[in-house]
């Protein structure tokens, strides 16, 4: 059985994905960073200001790591999602439209994994 | 499919006066855009501090030149900008305050609120300005 209509076969492009998963991880993440961004703030005012070691000690601080960790994996998901939209409003024709939000997404994983990366670095020499 | 684009249309954007709630929607994600960008501004701080000691106090040093300190402020004011709307959306994902009058008394409040989290960033005082 088939439930797919005449347009959507004939555009190829497979069924409506994920379906709700896309705005529901959007709000999961949003409320998720609603306290975490506290990390963010506070990393962002040591690393502009204080003393190497003292980042560094702040950093390797378990509950620390593991916000700022929680943190890197929420806001690149975010802005994954976030960016996908503004795409697919702005962006009409389909071909410019998928290699786009899949250019975005690969960054951003990119991103994230440089992101992380560095964090485990300063916690191993830490 | 073939998108007819010589369709007529009628002037909108142009001609149009935003109500409050408007501008703060299209700031919304005006803002979400650039913080995404900023994020890569993140990535290079924190790998300055991964790479030791020398690198990091390059990273001081350039950030801490003032045409930095606006992108940083701007980043931050963003931010909460993005959150205070954002937790916003997520009263309205609940189904309520949708109402004419209580649009604007919202719109109010999270300006208020996003402007009061930035001076309280910026008294809290680890920026130095």
């Amino acid at each position: 059985m088939d439930y797919r209509t005449p347009l959507s076969r004939a555009k190829g492009l497979g069924s409506a994905k994920s379906g709700t998963g896309h705005w529901w991880m959007q709000r999961v993440t949003s409320v998720a960073m609603v306290p975490l961004s506290f990390w963010l703030i506070k990393f962002l005012g040591l690393s502009l200001t204080a003393p190497y070691q003292q980042t560094v000690d702040w950093l390797t601080s378990p509950i620390n790591t593991i916000c700022v960790i929680a943190w890197i994996i929420a806001v690149f998901y975010h802005a994954a999602l976030g960016l996908q939209v503004v795409i697919e409003d702005y962006v009409a024709a389909e071909g410019p439209k998928i290699i786009s939000i899949w250019a975005v997404n690969l960054a951003f994983l990119f991103l994230a994994m440089a992101a992380l990366l560095a964090v485990f670095r300063i916690v191993s020499i830490g | 499919m073939a998108i007819n684009t010589n369709r007529p249309t009628s002037p909108h954007l142009q001609v149009y006066s935003l109500p409050l709630t408007g501008i703060i929607s299209i700031t919304h994600r005006i803002t979400g855009v650039m913080l995404s960008a900023g994020l890569i501004l993140f990535v290079c701080i924190i790998s300055a501090l991964a790479g030791g000691a020398e690198s990091y106090d390059t990273m001081q040093t350039v950030l801490n030149q003032w045409p930095f300190k606006l992108v940083g402020w701007g980043f931050i004011y963003a931010l909460f900008f993005h959150l205070c709307h954002g937790v916003r959306h997520l009263i309205w994902d609940t189904g309520s305050s949708f109402e004419a009058e209580t649009l604007n008394r919202y719109a109010m409040i999270e300006l208020a609120a996003s402007v009061a989290l930035t001076l309280m960033t910026f008294i809290w005082g680890h920026y130095g300005l």
